[in-house]
């Protein structure tokens, strides 16, 4: 038996978040809790990087706010994401976008997949 | 390793140790041994891997062949020979258990490594190759030799090692699987010996 798959399966229930893909445009909100307040921080960016596998999977949202460049990994199993909403898919040739730390403007920018093929509902 | 969340959604780095069920394959007594304690097996193992003094061991105890023997003195359970204990018999969530494996082989290494020696300062003004050198050994004409236990380069790795304030996270009764906070000494699938405090 695989444990450590079999730890998971038990302790983290299944996520029905939309399907995402390196270079897509996602919201994610985050549950954050300053004391005993709590309230939800959303963090729109591209996503750059998808990580790991099973309870260990995690991805990097990039996005520039004031000209400074902000990364953030989102552990996929956290209890504290609330909702993840894709807003683009992203067209890209690789499933990591790290050449995005080296470009601003409009360079930085990912075209947008406009036509997208149906998945089976 | 692997890690979970805790209630306040913080992520907990842990060891998953199966843990048991172990089998008391002797008990020792006052009276023939000269003191108390409980010999306990776990891990299955094929019959023609087993010497046959220990097949006969084992069928003593009306149990299969297993791979790990060991003793503990003085333990608190009172048991029967063949009798099983089960993890929840020991263990509750949130206990401090210390564990002792024995630690991954990291094979001939140097003093930096082995002995956490800073080597020779700096890497220019004429070092060439003797970063990672240990330096001087001990003194000239006297004492004339090397002192005993002076630390050098060696095999590394491969001790027992114990580590202690381990936190329990998380047990399964029914698999046998302990979740603990933390790493324990050993490669995946050595064998550990968990202890409560």
């Amino acid at each position: 038996m695989d444990y450590v798959q079999f730890v998971h399966e038990q302790l983290n229930p299944t996520k029905d978040y939309p399907a995402f893909k390196s270079g897509d445009n996602i919201i994610v909100s985050y549950k954050i809790i300053e004391g005993d307040k709590e309230r939800i921080q959303k963090f729109r960016g591209d996503v750059i990087q998808i990580s790991g596998e099973g309870g260990t999977k995690t991805f990097t949202v990039r996005k520039v706010s004031n000209g400074v460049g902000v990364e953030r990994i989102f552990p996929y199993a956290s209890p504290n994401i609330t909702e993840i909403e894709v807003v683009k898919f992203g067209k890209v040739r690789r499933a990591r976008l790290f050449y995005l730390r080296n470009l601003s403007g409009k360079k930085s920018r990912i075209k947008e997949k406009k036509f997208i093929k149906k998945t089976e509902a | 390793m692997t890690s979970i969340y805790d209630t306040t959604g913080k992520n907990v780095a842990c060891t998953i140790v199966e843990a048991g069920p172990n089998v008391v394959s002797q008990v020792k007594t006052e009276d023939s041994e000269g003191y108390n304690a409980l010999q306990l097996a776990f891990g299955e193992r094929k019959a023609k891997n087993t010497p046959n003094p220990m097949i006969g061991h084992f069928e003593k105890a009306g149990t299969t062949p297993k791979s790990y023997v060991r003793e503990f003195r003085n333990h608190p359970l009172q048991k029967e020979l063949g009798e099983t204990i089960s993890v929840t018999e020991v263990l509750n969530e949130g206990d401090k258990v210390s564990a002792v494996g024995t630690s991954k082989g990291k094979g001939f290494q140097g003093v930096v490594k082995r002995h956490g020696f800073s080597g020779v300062g700096q890497r220019t003004h004429g070092q060439h190759n003797r970063e990672r050198a240990p330096g001087s050994i001990g003194a000239s004409s006297y004492p004339s030799k090397v002192v005993k236990g002076m630390r050098m380069a060696g095999r590394m790795g491969g001790d027992a090692v114990k580590v202690r304030n381990l936190r329990v996270v998380k047990i399964f009764p029914e698999q046998n699987i302990v979740l603990i906070k933390g790493a324990i000494p050993g490669h995946k699938g050595s064998f550990v010996i968990i202890e409560k405090k």
